[in-house]
């Protein structure tokens, strides 16, 4: 199936290699992840949905541990990484791409400063009861302050509350702003569309869920702890909502090029009726949105016992994370299968060992459940947790 | 002893915010300050022509002179171009196109099928089109793609990091990804040639004065001339980039 009359599929000669590979599709999803992890926390922190509690500090360290490993694929992709510093100290202002640097800095500098006004009080008392190395390590984490009154930790649940509720907007700029750098290109007729920030804002605060989601149960079944149903069942409460939203502005974005029978869907219908139907049409569109959606509104409006919960609500993220992982893919890729020629497509190869390989991207991808395993081992992050010394970050 | 450690984290929050404004204020003392050679390219100036490219396709017989050229004089790599020589063929059905895009290719022969059923068929030259409202320009996150004086649109060596949106932004698909050098590339208009007064290899070379380089706004050059009389169209005119590449004889199918 080709587009615009073509009788051969004519794609133009630099067209033929797609640059932005599998590091540029892990980039987005990883970003959506730290967005996403964020606003559950701040859900508690800002909006005060109480039942969330349990995940507060657990969605931050999970935020924190993503947020670190988001920008290293465009890192590796970078033709000459040893000037990524560039984008900070010569930033081309009309570029959208050119702030990234520091939204993302920015961004990550917020969610230390809320992590450290978390666990102040933990640091405080573990250097109080450790000794030698370990004792320096936790005293430099207290970076000096070691106030505890009543008054000083109502002022850090204060804080708390304000850069959570300053980290909304900036985690939502941080991730709208991914979908802007793709969705501002009008060379790219998969790409050029004003809904893509919110598609992209949508799918990342999704993703995010549905992953806490995965980690909550898979932690709390793994350490044979009880489970908190009542957070869990709220937390599928919003997945649902949010993730009936984010269908629908994907499926209106291409019903929308559909009915206007424009240039877009010249070029688009024949990709998305070809060489995307099995990844976008089958997987994105239909089985792993389908899926998570009925399921969701199975255990949100039917009354389900807790086993089923479990086993239907971590089914129903475990399709999300895949339908989000599959429109990066779809996004990313997709786009350039269609060449500038507007008269031919291109094939994408799966690459293992490359650079930008499906083994460097499952180590990145890999790479923040490992920090959040490590920082377990130190960090009390459930009140139930064999660390926890405080309550510290509840209010 | 709690007096001091509170005044301690009040301080530290306070420097953490000066710390912020310092970082952010960085980047733009950095611009100010960095040593760019943008300063030397535009130095040498285009002593106030305004250069453009006439592109005829009337005239191109598909030799793919121009092809071999550019990628001599320019050391193109090997599975890139920077400048392509497009056939095609219409039909009643579509049109039907292949391309020159490889130093020392020959076209192969169409099939019988297919000129009989062909109603006009030509060769279209492709390059990068220097753009006044060039996209690459736009979204360069470090400004190393910049418009020279002259209306050259260029890619600074030293500075591009290599992340590859300009090659997603431009809408002519000119733009490739260097595996040498490991930076974007793409036709220059042989800048290294014109400032010395010398035209691009692939006019140069171009047997049937195809391809034409000169300053727009003079009359007295034949670019001027085509360029004033305002008879010619450019590439994908709905993307709004102001190409100075201009053709003649465009057929309405090339995209």
């Amino acid at each position: 199936m080709l587009p615009q009359g073509a009788l051969n599929n004519y794609y133009f000669p630099n067209n033929a290699h797609i640059d932005w590979s599998l590091m540029i599709v892990i980039y987005p999803y990883i970003t959506g992840l730290v967005a996403g992890a964020f606003v559950v926390s701040a859900l508690y922190h800002v909006f005060k949905v109480k039942e969330f509690e349990t995940f507060a500090r657990f969605a931050l360290v999970a935020s924190f541990c993503f947020g670190l490993f988001a920008a290293l694929p465009l890192l590796v992709h970078l033709g000459q990484p040893l000037r990524a510093f560039n984008i900070f100290f010569t930033p081309h202002t009309t570029s959208a791409m050119s702030i990234f640097g520091y939204v993302y800095a920015g961004y990550m500098i917020l969610v230390m400063l809320e992590l450290w006004l978390v666990y102040r009080k933990f640091f405080i008392d573990k250097a109080q009861t450790t000794r030698g190395w370990q004792r320096l390590i936790w005293k430099v984490l207290t970076l000096g302050v070691t106030e505890t009154s009543p008054g000083a930790l109502r002022l850090d649940h204060g804080l708390i509350s304000l850069f959570a509720g300053i980290g909304i907007p900036w985690a939502f700029v941080l991730h709208g702003y991914v979908g802007f750098i793709f969705g501002s290109v009008k060379a790219n007729a998969w790409w050029a569309s004003p809904l893509m920030p919110i598609i992209f804002l949508m799918s990342a605060i999704v993703s995010g869920i549905a992953m806490l989601m995965l980690m909550y149960s898979f932690i709390r079944w793994r350490t044979g702890r009880p489970y908190d149903f009542a957070a869990m069942r709220r937390l599928m409460d919003y997945l649902w909502g949010l993730f009936m939203l984010d269908v629908t502005f994907e499926t209106l974005e291409i019903v929308y090029m559909f009915y206007e029978q424009g240039h877009h869907w010249a070029v688009v219908g024949p990709l998305v009726m070809g060489k995307l139907f099995g990844s976008y049409a089958i997987g994105q569109m239909l089985i792993f949105s389908g899926l998570p959606l009925l399921l969701l509104g199975y255990i949100v409006l039917f009354d389900v016992t807790d086993r089923r919960f479990v086993k239907l609500a971590n089914f129903a993220s475990l399709c999300i994370v895949f339908q989000v992982l599959l429109m990066r893919f779809n996004v990313v890729i997709g786009g350039q299968m269609i060449s500038k020629s507007d008269r031919g497509y291109v094939d994408f190869h799966f690459e293992w060992f490359a650079r930008e390989g499906m083994v460097p991207a499952l180590l990145i991808l890999a790479a923040p459940f490992v920090t959040y395993f490590i920082l377990s081992r130190f960090l009390p992050i459930f009140s139930d947790d064999a660390l926890s010394s405080s309550g510290n970050g509840k209010r | 002893m709690e007096q001091p450690t509170c005044k301690g984290r009040r301080t530290f929050l306070h420097e953490l915010v000066l710390g912020a404004v310092a970082f952010a204020a960085a980047g733009p003392i950095a611009l100010l300050s960095s040593p760019r050679s943008h300063a030397a390219v535009a130095a040498q100036g285009a002593n106030g022509k305004e250069y453009a490219f006439v592109v005829d396709v009337s005239k191109c017989i598909g030799c793919g002179y121009c092809v071999d050229a550019c990628a001599i004089e320019n050391k193109v790599p090997k599975d890139s171009v920077r400048t392509w020589v497009e056939r095609y063929v219409a039909t009643e059905e579509g049109a039907h196109i292949d391309a020159i895009d490889t130093p020392g290719k020959a076209l192969p022969p169409l099939p019988a099928a297919l000129l009989e059923k062909s109603k006009w068929s030509a060769f279209v030259p492709k390059l990068c089109n220097h753009c006044e409202n060039a996209p690459c320009v736009q979204v360069c996150p470090v400004g190393a793609t910049f418009t020279a004086p002259g209306g050259f649109v260029l890619v600074d060596p030293e500075h591009c990091i290599g992340c590859g949106y300009c090659i997603q932004a431009c809408p002519y698909g000119v733009r490739f990804f260097n595996e040498k050098t490991h930076i974007a590339d793409k036709c220059t208009w042989c800048y290294h040639r014109v400032s010395k007064g010398l035209e691009p290899a692939c006019v140069t070379v171009c047997p049937t004065n195809a391809r034409q380089f000169g300053d727009r706004n003079n009359p007295a050059d034949p670019v001027g001339k085509i360029y004033q009389s305002d008879n010619w169209q450019t590439l994908k005119p709905d993307m709004h980039s102001h190409s100075r590449v201009l053709y003649l004889g465009l057929p309405r199918e090339v995209i």
